[in-house]
């Protein structure tokens, strides 16, 4: 679909977002009452914030649950019955103000989930999910989106992407069919827009994605994996706070005679995630488990996925406890 | 839902054999007969097999394609789902998911002989194939086959042994490690790089099969270049940790090569080229 370009007035933003709460659920960013930002499910506007960086955690538990039930079970003496979740059952969901990193990386997420075979949960969320943007109007010293092919205004992945102009209200990109549904339902918001300044913050670029992975083809037994991972404690948080990060276990849950088997998030962080039932473990030390974190990202995705796995939101510097900085890393990696 | 792809085939337990104190075979029947009827796979692959409630387990496929009707796994009782496993009896159900990953390239090895290399409980991801060449026995010059355990109990197949060493078309070498042979053991004595080198099968047109635990690999491998076959002619199959079976969970992989998706197959060539991740 061609995009449009339509202008809403920060009066108008109400509307529709009540409009789009009435008929879904909507998700939004709102301040928590520890101070972080967590994108959640609020029906009320004026809670929702639009001067954040970045939230805690990414918004890819709309699409790939931190825990999701793949099927359930009974188990008798005599039987086993196993049956269906019902995915039909998921709900439409809005997701309101995410900016640009965490839009682009449903479809990094697409890459991994729908290769080869498609998984029909993660794709039945996807096709669930409406996707508002917002263009990011600032920026602090852990984003690199432009670092990985993206920008604080990219609309990758979003159906209307909102950026913020000079004069206080908002561009809207209108970028898919399903975004254009939205402007056909509400059209008097949608205004006829000329050309405005634009309110969107500057990302330096730290280094260049395409480098990176032309480097890491060679740079398996580096000693850059040990020099630059002795600090990492192997706590994973970094994945999971990832955007992009889709590792995951699949385990049983009992309780009497009735049970559930779920996928949950992983870390290739943790010690435990590659060990054979014998104890042998082919990552057994964290230089590994660092590398490969970053190998798969920057190297065996693009090669295999068709996607590079990293988004540059900078969660997993921020948050990380040892304040190992990836975009640093990688720019250092680039003349070793 | 369209296709669950985690979803498992209910399979009912036809028969359980104790290979070892610690390792059974299952022979399993699709409880459904048209999920039975779309099933096929080839020799190599694998599945995820349940106890519901417990979890699930990657294990190859232990029976040849060539036995209609049934597929049969054998597992060492090591952790929460084997020993859930374990405790199952005939007539209990198992989840069984697959079959996923690559295949042995048996078509193109034919007019060749075949030299089966095992130790322990690596015989059974060798099982499939080796009955599959067997079942197609004229298609395949010499077939040999060097199985080595700890000791004599360890030795899984016992039956199978018995009926190989017995066929005049298959020569069969067991050997048990030093000290893990009994009073009427009548099969070599040693390791099996050891034993691969006094029996010193030709390597002219033969392809080798290699599967066992890491250390015997290691020591065999140089046996086998010594004896004169190329690393494109050597076979063995990896056994990385899974989850899903289908290139997604993030486990099995060995840098940019997926075991589940590209494997578990590889020749000891494609070994070569990846980095030491397995």
């Amino acid at each position: 679909m061609e995009t449009t370009q339509k202008l809403i007035q920060k009066a108008s933003l109400e509307k529709l977002y009540s409009h789009l709460s009435e008929q879904r659920k909507i998700y939004a960013p709102v301040k928590s009452s520890d101070g972080d930002v967590e994108y959640k499910y609020n029906p009320v506007y004026a809670d929702v914030i639009f001067d954040h960086i970045r939230s805690a955690l990414s918004v890819k538990n709309l699409v790939f649950p931190k825990v999701e039930t793949l099927l359930f079970y009974s188990n008798t003496k005599t039987k086993t019955t196993v049956t269906e979740t019902d995915i039909n059952k998921i709900e439409e969901v809005v997701l309101w103000g995410a900016h640009p990193c965490d839009t682009a990386a449903f479809d990094t997420l697409r890459s991994i989930f729908c290769w080869d075979i498609n998984d029909e949960f993660f794709l039945k969320r996807l096709e669930k999910l409406v996707v508002i943007g917002l263009s990011c109007h600032s920026s602090d010293e852990y984003c690199f989106c432009t670092s990985v092919g993206l920008s604080p205004d990219s609309s990758k992945g979003s159906d209307i992407l909102l950026t913020p102009l000079k004069n206080g209200h908002f561009r809207a990109d209108i970028l898919t069919e399903k975004g254009n549904r939205i402007v056909v339902s509400d059209p008097e918001l949608f205004e006829k827009y000329s050309k405005e300044e634009i309110l969107v913050t500057d990302v330096k670029q730290k280094f260049d994605h395409k480098q990176v992975t032309k480097k890491l083809a060679t740079a398996f037994e580096h000693p850059f994996w040990v020099e630059n991972s002795l600090r990492c404690i192997g706590c994973g948080a970094c994945a999971y706070v990832c955007p992009t990060c889709a590792c995951f276990d699949i385990q049983d849950e009992t309780k009497g005679k009735n049970g559930r088997r779920y996928r949950s998030w992983d870390s290739c962080g943790f010690g435990l995630f590659t060990i054979h039932t014998s104890g042998h473990n082919p990552r057994s030390v964290q230089s590994q488990r660092w590398r490969q974190r970053i190998m798969h990202k920057f190297s065996y995705m693009p090669e295999r996925n068709n996607s590079l796995g990293c988004v540059g939101c900078g969660r997993c510097s921020s948050g990380c406890p040892v304040d190992m900085n990836i975009a640093e890393q990688l720019e250092a990696l680039q003349s070793i | 839902m369209d296709q669950n792809i985690y979803m498992p085939h209910q399979m009912e337990i036809e028969n359980i054999i104790e290979e070892t104190p610690d390792v059974r075979t299952f022979r399993l029947k699709f409880r459904n007969a048209g999920e039975a009827e779309k099933f096929t796979f080839k020799a190599g692959q694998f599945g995820e097999y349940s106890a519901t409630g417990e979890g699930e387990s990657t294990f190859c496929i232990a029976s040849s394609p060539t036995r209609k009707g049934y597929i049969e796994c054998t597992f060492r009782k090591a952790g929460r789902v084997t020993n859930a496993l374990s405790n199952l009896e005939i007539g209990d159900t198992v989840g069984f998911r697959g079959p996923y990953g690559n295949t042995f390239p048996i078509e193109e090895w034919e007019g060749k002989s075949l030299l089966y290399i095992a130790g322990g409980i690596a015989l059974p991801p060798m099982r499939c194939v080796i009955w599959n060449t067997l079942d197609l026995r004229k298609k395949y010059k010499d077939i040999t086959i060097v199985y080595g355990a700890r000791t004599v109990s360890d030795l899984v197949y016992k039956n199978e042994l018995k009926e190989w060493g017995e066929r005049s078309d298959v020569k069969l070498i067991t050997t048990v490690d030093p000290g893990g042979q009994t009073p009427d053991w009548k099969g070599e004595i040693g390791f099996v790089p050891a034993v691969l080198e006094k029996v010193a099968p030709s390597s002219a047109e033969t392809i080798a099969i290699l599967c066992g635990p890491p250390v015997m690999i290691k020591f065999t491998m140089p046996v086998l270049k010594k004896l004169g076959f190329e690393d494109k002619n050597i076979y063995t199959t990896l056994e990385n940790r899974m989850k899903c079976g289908f290139g997604k969970c993030g486990r099995c992989n060995v840098g940019k090569i997926f075991v589940c998706k590209d494997g578990p197959v590889f020749t000891y060539e494609q070994l070569l080229s990846m980095p030491a991740e397995y």
